[in-house]
């Protein structure tokens, strides 16, 4: 028995090996990922076009990167083609990396926002170019090549010259170039950008036919979420050089992580709130049911509603209604009627079939599942700081006036404070020499009754301030504080 | 009315204020008078002893020379120049401008100062001047013909073709020579055009360079021709050739200009 122990063992192990050994190539077909993108920042200069972004990619999939100009998603796409290379992290393809790689040896094909189709060759050579240069024989090159525009819909356009073709066509064109190289994964760059509403439409559904008919990983780029909506089996929105977050389009709609998600995709009316409980959220003045868990007691949240999830109708049934309003504005949208409905000093955007007058009274029902709850991501501003006198505090890179502390206590240490400035409490001023420091307002939140902006300071830290007023994405404002609504606390 | 006779006359005596002196040396390269100006009845002898290379070696000779430096420098000066372009081309916004200033100061610059720069760089240098040296300078002052003519077309490109062609599977080689020369193959002939016809039109650089081995090109034996006393009658008929030649030439530039355009 001892004698065999050994062999048994072996046997074992073996067994095992074999055994993980499926399970893995299993895993290889099925939820292996295709690109691997993992913490990857790039730099041009001093500028952060991506910031420690990491992202995985299974195969087969159809992965829309979407966010507003100037996020980095074209970057992000540019650096898997290899036309940039990253300035930090690595970037894998079917497992192998290929960060340096240069884009003539990576197993992808790019389609361009402005097709770049070779103007001094006719559809077929342009077609053909990839293939020409694996030196492919004749026949099978010709077979390809037609496969290629029979697919995109452009059969008889061989001999034609790309010039002479519409928008709409030459990105056909530029599609087939991409595909008929038989590329692992398709690189999309905006490339419906350039076409009209209606092509842009028909060419979507197409995409979405030959990803279904091709099988393979489309990485396609947006800032239009409308169509993320539409092709995607994963959405990624990104702001600012980060991903803000991943997931199916549904859950982006329905489950925005913060703010920035839900204003980007889609309209929504977001508000600040307070979770009273479990499945109870107090605002606007009013508890809500809702089916929101885990947030603790009291705590604010942003509180996000599609304006489709507004239920309206007139003021008379008094009983029924959640909330009580007047119509401020009532717009034709085609399908439906967008409304403006002021509620206790909120305005709230309601889309429904039937319009209401401006002026009316109005009743408003939401159901507890269409209220989505999010984590706010801080409740009021923090900074790092450090006492300069009794009277005085540095933060943000400026001296600020602020209430008399006490500094007696030496034991503490007032070189590394925590600065706390509620939202409301920073004063934005039209003239930028007037403030104690200058910034530039890069995102804004309509809150229902005010607006939450995010102001880029001059030494690139974000400060978060409430308004009434109306302030412009990109206006150069001056920003001050009251001495006595600086809060300093000693770490 | 009255205004536009005035208009279209004196667009008249422009034009023939300025061709005036063309029209005059081809008119009289068919008649045989030795002296400029003298009418003795249409003949196309001069034309035919230009022809009869024995009879005006020296004259022929000069010719040939002229074509011969002409086509090398406008051929070397257009590889050379067009690879500059595709280098300025990509560098960035500050470097691209701060190369176009480069390019354009030899271009600017007096061609006395150019002749007599290079004369002092070939002397220095210690070079026995004759055909290579003209050669050299003259592709000196074509190449930022070349780079100024290329560029545009480079402007016009959509920038994602030589990275579509690398995504293609091309090497940074073949996307150059598969996509971007193609592309800018018009500028290139123009560029090419360009400086054949300011290279044989070339004298001041030329006379710099050209040393005192005996090699004459037609600028500079025309001018020791003139010092003579008298120019030698076949210079007429020659002159209104090369006149014609550049004309063509000329006109094939303009319309391709015009093809780039649309």
């Amino acid at each position: 028995m001892e004698e065999s122990l050994p062999v048994f063992v072996f046997w074992n192990e073996l067994k095992c090996n074999f055994a993980t050994g499926f399970y893995f190539r299993e895993m290889q077909s099925e939820n292996r990922p295709i690109i691997e993108v993992k913490n990857v920042s790039k730099y041009f200069d001093d500028k952060t076009a991506l910031d420690n972004v990491s992202l995985s990619i299974r195969k087969g999939e159809f992965v829309t990167i979407l966010g507003p100009s100037g996020c980095g998603k074209t970057t992000l796409l540019r650096l898997i083609a290899g036309f940039q290379t990253a300035s930090e992290g690595t970037i894998l393809i079917n497992g192998k990396e290929i960060t340096q790689t240069p884009p003539h040896k990576r197993p992808v094909n790019t389609v361009f926002q402005k097709y770049a189709l070779f103007p001094h060759l006719n559809v077929y050579d342009n077609i053909a170019f990839g293939l020409k240069l694996k030196k492919m024989p004749k026949a099978e090159m010709t077979r390809k090549v037609m496969a290629a525009l029979k697919m995109v819909g452009m059969t008889d356009y061989e001999y034609r010259d790309v010039n002479s073709l519409s928008g709409g066509q030459q990105q056909r064109v530029a599609i087939a170039r991409a595909i008929v190289n038989e590329p692992e994964v398709l690189l999309l760059d905006e490339p419906l950008a350039a076409l009209d509403l209606k092509m842009r439409k028909d060419m979507q559904m197409e995409l979405k036919e030959m990803h279904k008919t091709l099988g393979i990983t489309f990485v396609y780029v947006t800032h239009d979420q409308e169509e993320a909506l539409t092709l995607s089996d994963t959405i990624v929105v990104m702001s600012e050089g980060k991903i803000q977050q991943i997931g199916t389009p549904t859950d982006i709609y329905n489950e925005p992580v913060n703010a920035f998600v839900a204003d980007f995709i889609g309209e929504s009316n977001i508000l600040n709130g307070t979770m009273v409980r479990d499945r109870l959220v107090n605002f606007c003045g009013k508890d809500f049911e809702c089916v929101d868990e885990g947030f603790g007691e009291d705590v604010p949240v942003d509180v996000v509603i599609r304006p489709e999830d507004l239920y309206i109708f007139p003021a008379s049934d008094r009983t029924k209604a959640q909330l009580q309003g007047r119509v401020q504005s009532c717009i034709f949208k085609g399908v439906h009627y967008e409304m403006v409905v002021l509620c206790d000093g909120y305005e709230f955007v309601v889309q429904d079939y039937h319009a209401f007058e401006a002026g009316m009274e109005v009743g408003l029902i939401v159901k507890p599942f269409d209220i989505h709850i999010m984590k706010k991501e801080r409740i009021c501003n923090t900074f790092e700081g450090r006492m300069i006198d009794e009277n005085h505090v540095e933060f943000l890179g400026c001296e600020f006036e602020c209430a008399h502390v006490d500094m007696s206590d030496k034991s503490k240490d007032w070189e590394h404070l925590s600065i706390e400035v509620d939202f409301d409490k920073i004063d934005l001023l039209d003239d930028s020499e007037d403030g104690i420091l200058t910034g530039e307002v890069k995102f804004i939140l309509y809150k229902g009754n005010h607006y939450h902006l995010t102001v880029l300071s001059d030494w690139d830290e974000d400060v978060y301030v409430d308004t009434n007023d109306v302030w412009d994405d990109g206006d150069r404002v001056g920003i001050s504080v009251r001495p006595e609504d600086i809060r300093v606390t000693v770490k | 009315m009255v205004k536009k006779i005035l208009m279209q006359t004196y667009l008249w005596i422009l034009l023939v204020l300025l061709y005036a002196p063309i029209l005059i040396i081809v008119v009289f390269s068919f008649t045989e008078a030795k002296v400029l100006g003298n009418w003795t009845g249409f003949s196309l002898n001069l034309y035919k002893s230009l022809m009869n290379t024995g009879a005006h070696h020296s004259l022929m000779n000069a010719f040939v020379n002229t074509i011969a430096i002409a086509l090398i420098a406008a051929t070397v000066s257009t590889l050379l120049g067009s690879v500059a372009a595709i280098g300025i081309f990509n560098l960035r916004a500050r470097g691209r401008k701060a190369m176009g200033f480069v390019n354009t100061i030899p271009i600017l610059n007096g061609d006395i100062i150019t002749g007599v720069s290079l004369f002092l760089l070939f002397v220095s240098l210690g070079i026995t001047q004759g055909f290579t040296t003209v050669v050299l300078a003259h592709i000196t002052f074509c190449t930022p013909y070349v780079v100024l003519s290329v560029m545009p077309r480079l402007k016009q490109m959509n920038p994602n073709l030589y990275e579509a062609a690398l995504d293609l599977g091309a090497t940074p080689m073949q996307a150059l020579w598969k996509v971007i020369v193609p592309e800018i193959r018009p500028g290139m002939i123009s560029g090419f055009l360009l400086a054949l016809t300011i290279s044989i039109d070339d004298f001041a650089v030329t006379v710099f360079t050209i040393g005192n081995q005996g090699l004459e090109t037609l600028s500079t034996y025309i001018y020791a021709d003139a010092r003579k006393g008298g120019l030698t009658p076949e210079l007429r008929p020659l002159s209104a050739i090369i006149f014609v030649v550049i004309l063509v030439l000329l006109i094939i530039i303009n319309r391709r200009a015009g093809k780039v355009k649309r």
